[in-house]
């Protein structure tokens, strides 16, 4: 534990573009992560939220290395991860809870062989009975009882399946989680049992989480800071309860402006701001900013030049020309 | 609380909720299994076809070990004797002279139930000994097409791109030969390299003829297994825990064997049950045409074609081969029907 970063994963103008083809030999480049930037701090837990389709799955994928980046880096501990032999180390390090706790673990496989899979990928154990320790005390973490290390997952219910997923996700004892949308399936009243392993976890084994969501509500209370992404970009990126309390970019006031407000009185003083127009396809963004076509305020120059994510306030951070 | 036998004291434990109420509502284990082989049992016609493909190759593989006579025993031939010729083109349950003559003095003669052949061998076991040889050659054909369908299939379908567009040219174009043609071609040529080298070894015995059977299998019948199982590993290969199994830092070979594969289980376990038909009509006709099984080791197909030099007096010799064929090869296709209806999960939604 020497000379630590205080930046655990940095990420430098990722781009993570999709070949989507066209007809016969002709491609076009699906814009799903365009030039983003940001940090996440260690311990820390960096929410991120968007509509659906606006890039958080892919951030999160690429981070890992799952998808090849287009171009940027991914800087992690202060070394950047090129090579395979540092994708390999990085492994073992950094890993990822899915969004879907069905299709994410194997049908075929029992509880107890999903757990232990990274464990042999990596040989983190000596002889059976210290992996079958290991498998244990990991479901142990996540609450779940050992007589169901024999089982298949298909015997599970969503939320026990997504608890199996998260001590997969632990197996390697890492730093650093992905967890994207991982309460999103699962019915509400077990959502908060989830979200509130997951702090306990972060606690207990000093983890740092990129944790996606796609509304505000659910990283609430879980996040240090949030990044808000629209059509493969970064808009605003600042503390939860700056966020909260003074969201600066247009797209993030109307995201917040759909959360529910516990507060009645509250809740018919804010008058709750409907977005006109659909999402535009990433794949034909507009021009400027992205988000011109149902911002509210856009102007002329929203459609010539991309607005700059720039520091508005310390440690607050928005892209958008009126600001 | 005691409880006493016979009496009709209400047992309070009924009434004491069940400790994990959520083990309760866990389906059972391997549900996917048992309920196909539910669904399999429901099916009379499987359920029938699989008797009869049972009780066929037990009759293959143990009534040989047992029975009196063997398939190239020439029955009228003891040496230092005269050939007796009574025993050639025996009708069913005749017997040869010197048979009378050892019943008459009180012996038991375990008679010839479809009588004998043209050079005086029991024609129920030749019947008996060729089914043995088509199941097996049906097996290890369909095995052999497994192995390679499933290697070439799962590998092409999982790295894709380049090698896939390749591989699955060269698919086309083998699926694309007029198979008859190449097959009798390949038989015919293998035939004549083969013989001269395999000479003095242990393969001779086996027959040149049904080495060659192998090797056309092997590199004509893989292709549309191939295909199958390229078409389960790209749609599976988009599921999450592929992704998950990377994320862990599986290689592609862990994540083949161990994701893939058993995934698409059913589907392979039909596929080569329903090879193992097609594989005993090949067989058999390369046999017929002369390019099967070496001489006295009898095949159902040989045993056909021997037969039509004398249909005309002898018609059941043709019958009788060609009906277990036909037996053989449609209980199999109506079998593996079967076990598609009751464990493909898409033909059920
Ligand atoms: N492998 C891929 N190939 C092509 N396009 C892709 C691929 N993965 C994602 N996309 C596209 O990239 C865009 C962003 O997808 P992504 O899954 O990252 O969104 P998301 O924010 O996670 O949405 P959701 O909330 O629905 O999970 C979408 O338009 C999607 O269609
Ligand atoms: S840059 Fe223009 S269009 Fe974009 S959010 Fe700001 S005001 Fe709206
Ligand atoms: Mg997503």
């Amino acid at each position: 534990m020497s000379e630590h970063t205080e930046d655990l994963v940095e990420i430098r103008h990722l781009k993570q573009y999709f070949p989507v083809s066209m007809g016969f030999f002709k491609t076009k480049p699906l814009k799903a992560v365009d030039d983003v930037s940001f940090n996440i701090r260690r311990g820390e837990t960096l929410g991120l939220v968007g509509e659906s389709g606006c890039g958080k799955t892919t951030v999160g994928r690429t981070i890992l290395n799952l998808y090849k980046p287009t171009s940027g880096d991914i800087i992690y501990d202060g070394k950047p991860i090129k090579s395979k032999n540092d994708i390999r180390e990085f492994r073992k390090k950094a890993t990822m809870v899915f969004q879907d706790p069905y299709s994410s673990l194997n049908p075929r496989m029992t509880v107890s062989d999903i757990i232990g899979e990274p464990l042999d990928i990596h040989k983190l154990y000596g002889n059976a009975q210290e992996r079958r320790e290991r498998i244990l005390e990991l479901m142990g973490y996540v609450g779940l009882n050992s007589e169901h290390a024999s089982r298949y997952a298909h015997e599970f219910s969503g939320g026990q399946r997504q608890r199996i997923g998260i001590a997969r996700s632990l197996a390697v004892n890492p730093e650093f989680i992905v967890c994207d949308e991982p309460v999103s399936a699962l019915d509400v009243s077990i959502q908060a049992q989830v979200i509130n392993m997951f702090d306990e976890l972060q606690e207990k084994l000093g983890l740092t989480y990129l944790f996606i969501a796609h509304d505000l509500l659910v990283v609430r209370h879980i996040s240090d800071r949030i990044a808000v992404m629209y059509l493969g970009k970064m808009v605003e990126l600042a503390d939860a309860k700056e966020i909260y309390d003074h969201p600066q970019h247009p797209y993030s006031i109307s995201l917040l402006s759909a959360v529910p407000v516990p507060d009645p009185k509250e809740a018919r003083a804010n008058k709750r701001i409907v977005l006109s127009g659909d999402i535009p396809s990433p794949l034909n963004a507009p021009s400027g900013c992205p988000f011109r076509t149902r911002c509210p305020h856009a102007q002329k120059q929203c459609a010539e030049t991309m607005p700059e994510l720039k520091e508005i306030s310390p440690g607050h951070f928005a892209a958008c020309h009126i600001l | 609380m005691e409880k006493k036998p016979f009496s009709m004291q209400v047992d309070m434990e009924d009434f004491i909720p069940e400790e994990k109420a959520y083990m309760v509502n866990m389906r059972p284990a391997s549900t996917f299994f048992k309920d196909g082989i539910r669904r399999l049992k429901k099916n009379k016609v499987a359920v029938v076809s699989f008797f009869i493909i049972v009780v066929i190759t037990l009759a293959a593989i143990f009534i040989p070990m047992f029975w009196p006579y063997s398939y190239d025993q020439m029955l009228g031939m003891v040496p230092g004797q005269p050939v007796d010729n009574s025993f050639l083109n025996l009708a069913p349950f005749e017997y040869g002279k010197s048979e009378i003559a050892r019943m008459e003095a009180g012996e038991t003669i375990v008679p010839h139930i479809f009588g004998t052949d043209n050079q005086g061998r029991d024609y129920f076991i030749r019947v008996i000994y060729g089914t043995r040889i088509s199941l097996a050659v049906g097996f290890f054909a369909s095995i052999i097409v497994l192995i390679i369908g499933l290697t070439v299939g799962s590998v092409s379908g999982y790295v894709g791109g380049k090698v896939d567009l390749v591989i699955m040219r060269i698919v086309d174009m083998i699926y694309s030969l007029p198979d008859m043609l190449m097959v009798i071609l390949l038989a015919s040529v293998l035939k004549q390299v083969l013989e001269t080298s395999l000479e003095g070894t242990a393969l001779e015995k086996i027959g040149s003829n049904i080495i060659s059977l192998f090797i056309v299998f092997g590199v004509l019948y893989w292709v549309s297994m191939a295909r199958l199982i390229r078409g389960q590993i790209l749609s599976l290969k988009q599921q999450e825990y592929v992704l998950a199994a990377k994320a862990a830092g599986a290689k592609g070979g862990r994540i083949i064997l161990k994701h893939l594969i058993p995934n698409c289980f059913s589907v392979i376990i039909i596929s080569t049950a329903l090879q193992i038909p097609s594989a005993i009509f090949t067989e058999s006709y390369l046999s017929f045409l002369g390019l099967g099984v070496n001489a006295p080791m009898p095949s159902l197909g040989s045993l056909a074609s021997e037969a039509l030099n004398g249909v005309t007096s002898y018609p059941y010799r043709l019958i009788i081969p060609a009906i277990v064929i036909s037996l053989i090869v449609l209980s199999l296709n109506l079998f593996g029907d079967g076990l598609r209806d009751a464990f493909d999960p898409k033909l059920n939604v």
